[in-house]
């Protein structure tokens, strides 16, 4: 028969001796401490039926979309006959646009992988992390920096002849500038809101614009020989 | 009085058989609730319970639920059109061909699948921008960033190998125009080319791997990641709420609630 074991709380670091842990809760494990309670709900069913309203939702829209417009088929495929122009998949085309005015091993390689290490590491630098408008600190110095960061944007892309990279570059500049004149007691609601933006909203906007404007242009105006056509004329 | 429908559920819900299928019991209790999800391998990934003001439309838009949604449709869609397709040169495309013209409703569900694909990659992209302008990548959740930067690549490259199997004009130059680009790779790129396509031109080898991509490895993938992707959101806690964050993880006080969307 085992013996009956007496459990008395003591202080002892022999864990073969007396097998009781007391719980040590340093500064780097300490658990995370609700500073306010806020309303809740059950994921079943609240959470749970939302989301399948949200997902039923989407399907009538895709099946009315798929019985009204067919997916694209054309003749079988030919190696020795290349369409005029060949095209990758439309997300692919803001690469493809790239692709028109700097050589493969920067548009295809270096730029892509640049985008996808930008994007793992935003959590963590601390540029990111911070929510501070971008023009509330320091401002002179940060006004210096944009003027040399934006002049030699425009240079570069000037350069190549990137001029559809060009506009959305001059837009945000003309934002930021706008950004940089305002504060948080502007009296535009527009204004304060810019006023209020941190570098990584600036970096990313301009991104997001560059992404959408050089996709639209590489599926929509760029016909043979990836010159510049009007999507709504036939070539 | 005869029985509603509610009434027969509850009674089917108290039959031997549903109770030894599900673990958490019956009932309509908080405890029994929790216990649908924390008991059930599937939805224990999700929180038992979340802030109601992130079931707001505006807090995510659901476009983590449509980007699900859309994954859904596409193995839906995807298993029966497999049953259909061969993937050799040249009947993957006479296969297509059948799915257009002979297949009952063939039309539509490679329609359906088409149509899901390019809405998956958009979704994705937009949950991606919606989860960034929220600042929801901060601490703790930083990895879960990342692992949705690769959900982002996974569903590109799905995209991407699903294009080339109808094996028609559109799919073989779309490919040939997007693998030449590996080409251009330092050093490696010559072989990385011939890696993906089993030749140095899309051929029937690049079918087939596309094809294996495309059906196996990928969704494989998509899915194992896609589990992490939800289990870390319980465990980072819950949805970004940025004023319920404990105050020792901000990098300073935030100064309104609107900043944080």
């Amino acid at each position: 028969m085992a013996d009956t074991k007496e459990f008395v709380a003591v202080v002892d670091s022999n864990a073969k001796k007396s097998p009781r842990r007391i719980v040590f809760i340093t500064r780097r494990t300490s658990a995370q401490v609700k500073t306010e309670t806020e309303d809740q709900v059950q994921t079943f069913p609240e959470v749970l039926f939302r989301a399948a309203i949200a997902i039923q939702v989407l399907t009538i829209v895709l099946v009315w979309t798929s019985l009204i417009f067919n997916a694209p088929l054309e003749g079988l495929a030919d190696p020795s006959h290349t369409p005029n122009p060949a095209k990758a998949p439309w997300y692919f085309l803001g690469l493809q646009e790239m692709l028109h005015y700097f050589p493969p091993v920067v548009a295809g390689v270096l730029a892509p992988g640049l985008v996808v290490m930008a994007l793992i590491v935003i959590p963590y630098f601390k540029v990111n992390i911070e929510a501070e408008g971008f023009f509330t600190k320091d401002r002179e110095r940060r006004l210096r920096i944009f003027y040399a960061v934006a002049a030699v944007l425009v240079v570069f892309l000037g350069t190549f002849h990137v001029i559809v990279a060009m506009v959305p570059t001059l837009i945000m500049a003309g934002l930021m500038l706008l950004a940089s004149q305002s504060s948080a007691q502007s009296p535009s609601a527009f204004r304060r809101y810019l006023a209020a933006k941190p570098l990584s909203y600036w970096v990313m906007t301009w991104f997001l614009l560059e992404l959408m404007v050089l996709t639209a242009i590489g599926t929509f105006f760029r016909g043979p020989g990836w010159s510049w056509v009007l999507p709504w004329k036939a070539y | 009085m005869a029985k509603t429908a509610d009434q027969y559920f509850d009674d089917l819900r108290e039959t031997r058989v549903w109770r030894s299928i599900f673990r958490s019991g019956t009932g309509a209790s908080t405890l029994k609730r929790a216990l649908a999800i924390q008991q059930n391998v599937f939805l224990h990934l999700f929180s038992t319970k979340v802030r109601t003001r992130m079931l707001s439309f505006s807090a995510t838009w659901y476009l983590g639920t449509l980007t699900l949604g859309t994954f859904f449709i596409l193995v839906a869609t995807g298993i029966p059109l497999m049953l259909y397709y061969h993937p050799s040169v040249p009947q993957a495309y006479y296969d297509t061909k059948d799915l257009q013209f002979v297949v009952s409703s063939g039309l539509f569900l490679r329609n359906l699948h088409r149509w899901s694909a390019h809405a998956m990659v958009f979704l994705v992209f937009a949950h991606m921008f919606k989860v960034f302008y929220r600042g929801a990548y901060r601490t703790p959740r930083e990895f879960n960033w990342v692992i949705g930067v690769i959900l982002l690549l996974i569903t590109l490259l799905l995209s991407y190998t699903g294009y080339l199997l109808p094996w028609d004009q559109l799919a073989y130059w779309a490919i040939t125009v997007g693998s030449n680009i590996a080409s251009a790779v330092p050093l490696i790129g010559n072989k990385i080319h011939f890696l993906l396509l089993g030749g140095n031109s899309v051929n029937a080898n690049a079918l087939l791997r596309f094809y294996v991509l495309h059906c196996m490895i990928l969704p494989l993938t998509a899915i194992f990641f896609v589990a992490i992707h939800f289990w870390r959101i319980r465990k980072d806690g819950g949805l970004y709420a940025q004023s319920s964050e404990p105050a020792v993880l901000r990098s300073r006080p935030v100064a309104s609630e609107k900043e944080a969307q």
